[in-house]
């Protein structure tokens, strides 16, 4: 068990820190404010790199793996969580992509996306088909060599301005779960158009929205992978991505520790320095040590997915977790700042309301437990091979 | 054209502090970047490469962790890194830097420009850009804020307290910039792959590489030696000004006046 870093992973992990804290941070809360998605930002990005981080590189990614892309999106979550979670997802349909489509797929979508010229979204929910996603019904009927798509997605990130969307769609009514194949959907398709953008709580950089299908046609050179296959793949992407909102939540909650940390070793009250009174100080130290135990939670499934491991257990662990203690630490650090931690002049009230997202999305936190509860179970009492 | 750039390890200022009791810079927990301006020079040479061909090369002095600064040069485009470490070099005033990097420069033969940043952030000094170009006797433009290339020479506005310089001078020739010369790229993250690989193409030059002898380089070849460094301690007072923007106008220049601080013509 080795806690160091490699240096190439030491050295990513700064030049996103430098990006961030340079491209993002002094813009996240105009972005937020005007509702604004930056595309120049995106393809900076691309340009560094950020866009293909599991792609090889005969598909123009880096494939630096789980853990170096964890470290990447820790980073940037501290500038703008929003930018970084739509980040997360694009890498995610890239992976998504890669891992299962057809080398004509792979040059026609991966390759775009993974430069960063292209970007790309991922579409599950519905209105009736949250925490129980196999109950989505926004159909796809095969017709003339491809599928006429019907119905409506909710809440996607970067609706309307991403360019590729891996849409979850029923090809089948015989069975649930099976039923589910995956549609790659351009922007532009005729009968795909979007919704509005929803008007949200916090991550308002990153444009939620609705995906309306409308007899729409969508060739079968588009599936991936084949029928019935959609739902597996929704679930293993989603696997990765907790990985990666574990990652985002614990850049947020360190940026708010170390906000609030240095406004306390400023802000005077009775002749001294607030941090130093040991009401505070135990607050800081639960907030450090509960930060380090959500990053080391999602730095070791990162770590197990990169050797190939399962890491269900692990990542649902690592996302329930740092994505509470997201909410817990930014809660406090309003409070460490009092007054002026509830105005918008300050930036830890943004920080709180985007904290809040982390125990919703990516199956919400009640999801975890039911999915860490199951690995836990499924060997009936006897001790799990190899566990502690 | 063949640049050779300097590029120097400091700490990130945002965040130094200095020891109050023994007057040393506090380093524990301070992240080391590549000094701001030297970015900039990196930049200024990836361009001219990139527009004429050549090959640019970074150079740096310090400790074996210096080599970070190196990894994110090549992996913001540059040809190949060279670090000079060695502990006969610790220690080093302006001078004795000087000294070394010029002694490498002249050891990489093939340039026909060197390019550094104004001054570093943590030393402030300004000296090593001049002293390198005394030391290989080749003329010098400092305080560069707009540079191009020419066959055999490079001509450059130079940033003046009153205005601003043209001015034309024939290869080799080195030029120290300031950061309104352009906007440095980041490092790629497949850059860095590169770059931290075994087989990247970076040098460690040591004291015998260079041929030089321990006391002219290090503590032992320095002109200067640092007695003290501390804090200046300096009271700032508030003073709030209230009324009328005229009003608050007027009261300003009462006490700015009042503080003999000079209002202009």
């Amino acid at each position: 068990m080795d806690f160091k870093l490699s240096d190439e992973q030491r050295l990513i992990r700064k030049a996103a820190r430098d990006f961030s804290f340079k491209e993002l941070a002094p813009n996240a809360r105009e972005w937020e404010e005007k509702h604004h998605f930056s595309r120049e930002v995106f393809e900076m990005m691309g340009d560094l790199d950020f866009t293909g981080l599991y792609v090889p590189e005969e598909y123009d990614g880096t494939n630096v793996g789980r853990l170096t892309a964890a470290l990447v999106f820790e980073e940037l979550a501290k500038g703008c969580y929003a930018t970084a979670v739509y980040l997360t997802v694009h890498n995610m349909v890239t992976n998504l992509i890669c891992q299962y489509g057809t080398e004509e797929q792979k040059e026609r979508w991966v390759k775009p996306l993974a430069r960063g010229e292209k970007l790309g979204a991922y579409s599950l929910t519905e209105a009736e088909a949250g925490s129980d996603a196999a109950a989505l019904s926004t159909s796809a009927v095969r017709k003339n060599g491809g599928y006429v798509v019907n119905g409506t997605k909710l809440y996607v990130t970067s609706g309307g301005v991403a360019d590729v969307y891996a849409v979850m769609v029923r090809t089948s009514d015989a069975h649930k779960s099976k039923g589910i194949s995956t549609l790659i959907v351009e922007k532009g398709t005729p009968g795909f158009a979007f919704g509005p953008h929803e008007a949200k709580m916090g991550l308002n950089a990153s444009p939620t929205t609705e995906l309306h299908f409308n007899n729409c046609f969508v060739p079968e050179e588009n599936i991936l992978g084949a029928e019935g296959l959609g739902f597996n793949f929704a679930m293993t992407a989603l696997n990765g991505g907790r990985i990666n909102i574990g990652a985002c939540s614990v850049g947020l909650a360190q940026q708010a520790f170390d906000y609030a940390l240095a406004y306390a070793h400023k802000r005077q009250q009775f002749g001294k320095p607030i941090v130093s009174f040991q009401a505070l100080q135990f607050m800081f130290a639960d907030m450090a040590t509960e930060i380090d135990a959500a990053r080391l939670m999602v730095y070791r499934a990162a770590s197990l997915m990169d050797e190939g491991e399962d890491c269900m257990m692990e990542a649902a662990m690592g996302k329930r977790l740092a994505t509470d203690v997201a909410m817990r630490v930014t809660t406090d650090a309003v409070q460490i700042l009092g007054g002026y931690g509830y105005m918008k002049s300050y930036p830890v009230e943004m920080y709180m309301r985007f904290a809040k997202i982390g125990q919703i999305f990516e199956g919400t936190n009640q999801i975890q437990r039911v999915v860490i509860a199951r690995e836990i179970t499924k060997y009936k009492g006897r001790k799990r091979p190899d566990s502690y | 054209m063949d640049i050779v750039v300097l590029v120097k390890q400091v700490p990130n200022t945002t965040e130094v502090r200095i020891d109050p009791k023994t007057g040393n810079l506090i380093r524990e927990g301070v992240e080391s970047i590549i000094n701001p301006e030297d970015r900039h020079a990196l930049e200024a040479a990836l361009q001219i490469r990139d527009n004429t061909g050549g090959k640019v090369t970074v150079l740096s002095m310090g400790p074996p962790q210096a080599i970070d600064g190196i990894c994110e040069a090549l992996a913001m485009g540059a040809d190949r890194g060279i670090l000079l470490s060695d502990r006969i070099f610790a220690g080093a005033d302006t001078w004795a830097t000087s000294t070394t990097l010029g002694r490498a420069i002249r050891k990489i033969e093939q340039f026909d420009l060197v390019l550094a940043g104004r001054q570093a952030v943590d030393g402030d000094t300004a000296q090593i850009g001049p002293q390198v170009a005394e030391y290989l006797g080749i003329p010098q433009l400092t305080y560069v804020q707009k540079l191009e290339v020419r066959e055999g020479a490079v001509i450059a506005e130079r940033a003046l307290e009153d205005g601003c310089e043209h001015i034309e001078a024939p290869t080799p020739v080195l030029v120290t910039v300031l950061s309104s010369l352009n906007e440095p790229r980041y490092p790629t993250v497949a850059g860095l792959i590169d770059s931290t690989r075994p087989r990247a193409p970076i040098e460690i030059w040591n004291g015998a590489d260079l041929g030089v002898k321990a006391y002219e380089v290090g503590l032992a070849g320095s002109l200067t030696q640092v007695v003290k460094t501390f804090t200046p301690k300096g009271a700032r007072n508030t003073q709030y000004l209230e009324g009328s923007p005229a009003a608050v106008a007027a009261q300003l220049i009462d006490a700015l006046r009042k503080k003999e601080i000079r209002l202009g013509e």
